[in-house]
């Protein structure tokens, strides 16, 4: 319990058949902190977190999550680390039938024993972080745009103030001044709970607004871990071409000036 | 994690809380109701003062319970302030002061009268819909087949195909063992009873006459529409809640040309043909129980059959088949369009689709029934 790594993944192998996605995967993302992954697309981003999650079998290797290794806990102890986790999935995966409000209550219904009232304005409170109102608070998901689907998917991954949130791409999907917002708000949240945060993002401007540390995937392995700026000293190809490309480097000036 | 606490005592300047161990998700049911006994336990109308001091740890449900005493009090017309709030804690706090200032939505009208004539009227008025959604994809099916006639290379023959070979080839096995079965049940019973009084003979009759008839395309249909219809409204309804036949649309092609003519056209020409097969594996059935079962040797029941049916009953059945899978194609195919978001309304429409189709199948059963009265077939 008292260790500082949220995450601990050691030699992880996973692949579908003949083909092998994660070839030794080794990284570790430590407590409060906000660890962004990157990778082309098809790299394996999300296979990796739903790996971390349970949600794919492995075929070796070791996970360590709020330090518990989740192949060999127990159902109780799975379900007291789910508890204090919370996933944001790509495309949202909000309950179809259930309403906004609902949606964000689910996992409090769940898991704790609270007054319908306590929870009622738990989900407000929740949803209004993320900035939605009380108009669309019985709305069907089906009613939602994108942008809203991920913000309510956002409030129900924070429903239960968990330590630790998975996000798969947060911002893709939004405009820039609510992708700017939503940064903002898990980098509030992240320094208010102490929350770790470990996302999956194509965001160049989240990373350098957000994120402590990178790590970049490809060809199945971690080919580079560390800050940011440590990322424009790797000389391999793909992280070479993704964090000096014309719109990261235009990014980064940016930056560098508005820190100056 | 030390349980939190919440104590209460007069000072010089009104009512003095002091909070004190972790206010967080795990004790917040606890806390929702310390609060409420706290508050209720002094007096009303003096200014309060919560000190946060010792609190060792804080969260939104602990933030938002905090702030929930501040705002009722403030409502009351009384002052409220917290003090020594923890410095690591301040933006947490002043996060939740700036939300949910209008309260949470109320829940959706329910349970009360009005709710139920709401319901009453919308069920009344989607009854209306339906049926206006069944002419008009029938109306859309005819317009597009008469496209199709116009222009033979508009219509898509290779999804047909396909179609054909799931609803019809792959059904094949299963019509055909249900109508055997069925074929056999209806002898034995037959046999049974009617052997009390001497009418063995009329048996074979009763069988001839009942599956060409009715029961053949009857239970293919039934069949049809809980194996077929409801592939449909499932495939329908899951690509129209995925935005496909939308995209369909803007690519400038009708979705009923391209999904729902093929699909009809595919259980039109297979329905007739399962019908005649299950029809003769209902016969098969009935003989060999004649044969097994009550003794009667086949050359006899085939003599019998012989005597019994003409070509009118195979006709009358035959005849009833086609217009049979339309009432199902159209029913499976509007359901399936009407699926709106939701994984619910898909289930609830394929539902629908199995237990509309069947029930217009009796119905048109029904109705041809009295036209072949007034035929005299």
């Amino acid at each position: 319990m008292t260790s500082d790594k949220a995450i601990d993944v050691r030699d992880l192998v996973v692949g579908f058949g003949p083909r092998t996605v994660l070839n030794r995967v080794t990284f570790d993302v430590r407590r409060g902190e906000v660890f962004g992954f990157v990778g082309g697309s098809g790299s394996g981003k999300s296979v990796l977190l739903r790996t971390i999650i349970g949600l794919i079998p492995r075929r070796s290797g070791a996970i360590e999550v709020l330090g518990t290794r989740l192949d060999s806990a127990t159902r109780e102890q799975r379900r007291g680390i789910e508890r204090r986790w919370g996933v944001l999935f790509q495309q949202g995966a909000l309950f179809s039938s259930l309403t906004v409000l609902q949606n964000v209550q689910f996992p409090m219904i769940e898991y704790l024993d609270l007054p319908q009232r306590l929870m009622d304005e738990m989900a407000a409170v929740k949803l209004d972080m993320v900035g939605l109102g009380k108009a669309d608070h019985n709305k069907m998901p089906s009613e939602l745009s994108g942008g809203m689907t991920k913000r309510v998917a956002l409030a129900r991954a924070l429903a239960l103030d968990p330590e630790l949130v998975f996000l798969d791409e947060p911002t893709s999907g939004l405009d820039p001044i609510s992708a700017g917002d939503f940064d903002a708000l898990i980098k509030t949240l992240q320094e208010t709970l102490g929350l770790t945060v470990f996302m999956i993002t194509h965001d160049l401007e989240s990373l350098h607004a957000i994120c402590d540390r990178v790590g970049a995937l490809a060809d199945g392995r971690v080919v580079a871990e560390g800050t940011i700026e440590s990322m424009l000293d790797c000389d391999h190809p793909w992280v070479r071409s993704y964090f000096r490309g014309r719109r990261a480097t235009a990014l980064s000036s940016r930056f560098a000036n508005t820190e100056a | 994690m030390t349980q939190p606490t919440l104590t209460a005592r007069p000072g010089p300047e009104g009512i003095e809380l002091t909070a004190a161990g972790a206010w967080t998700v795990e004790h917040a049911g606890n806390l929702d109701g310390l609060i409420d006994r706290t508050v209720r336990a002094s007096p009303s109308g003096q200014p309060l003062s919560i000190d946060m001091k010792s609190v060792t740890a804080l969260d939104t449900y602990g933030a938002w319970l905090i702030e929930r005493l501040v705002r009722a009090r403030e409502e009351g017309h009384g002052a409220a302030h917290v003090d020594g709030l923890p410095e690591r804690y301040r933006a947490l706090y002043d996060e939740i002061r700036t939300t949910e200032r209008e309260g949470p939505a109320g829940p959706p009208p329910g349970a009360s009268l009005v709710g139920y004539v709401t319901r009453l009227g919308r069920a009344t008025a989607g009854l209306f819909r339906e049926l206006t959604d069944f002419a008009q994809m029938l109306g859309a099916i005819v317009m597009s087949l008469a496209r199709a006639v116009a222009n033979p290379r508009s219509f898509r023959f290779t999804p047909t195909m396909s179609h054909l070979d799931r609803v019809g080839w792959q059904a094949v096995p299963i019509m055909l063992l249900i109508t055997f079965l069925i074929g056999a049940i209806i002898a034995q019973q037959g046999f049974f009873h009617f052997r009390k009084f001497g009418a063995d003979a009329y048996v074979v009759d009763m069988v001839g006459i009942l599956v060409l008839r009715e029961i053949g395309v009857l239970i293919i249909a039934i069949m049809m529409a809980g194996r077929s219809g409801s592939a449909y409204t499932a495939e329908l309804g899951s690509m129209k809640m995925r935005e496909e036949i939308d995209a369909l649309r803007t690519m400038g092609r009708d979705p009923v040309d391209v999904l729902i003519l093929p699909r009809i056209v595919a259980l039109v020409i297979a329905l007739p043909i399962l019908t005649f097969m299950g029809s003769m594996a209902a016969l098969y059935g009935g003989g060999l129980v004649a044969w097994l079962y009550a003794g009667m040797s086949p050359a006899i029941y085939i003599e019998r059959l012989r005597e019994a049916i003409s070509l009118t009953h195979f006709q009358v059945g035959m005849i009833k088949a086609p217009f049979m899978a339309l009432v199902i194609g159209v029913v499976a195919c509007a359901q399936g369009l009407a699926v709106k978001g939701s994984a619910e309304s898909l289930g609830r429409e394929t539902t629908a689709s199995v237990v509309k189709s069947i029930f217009l199948v009796i119905v048109l059963d029904g109705l041809f029934a009295v036209f072949f009265a007034s035929v005299d077939m």
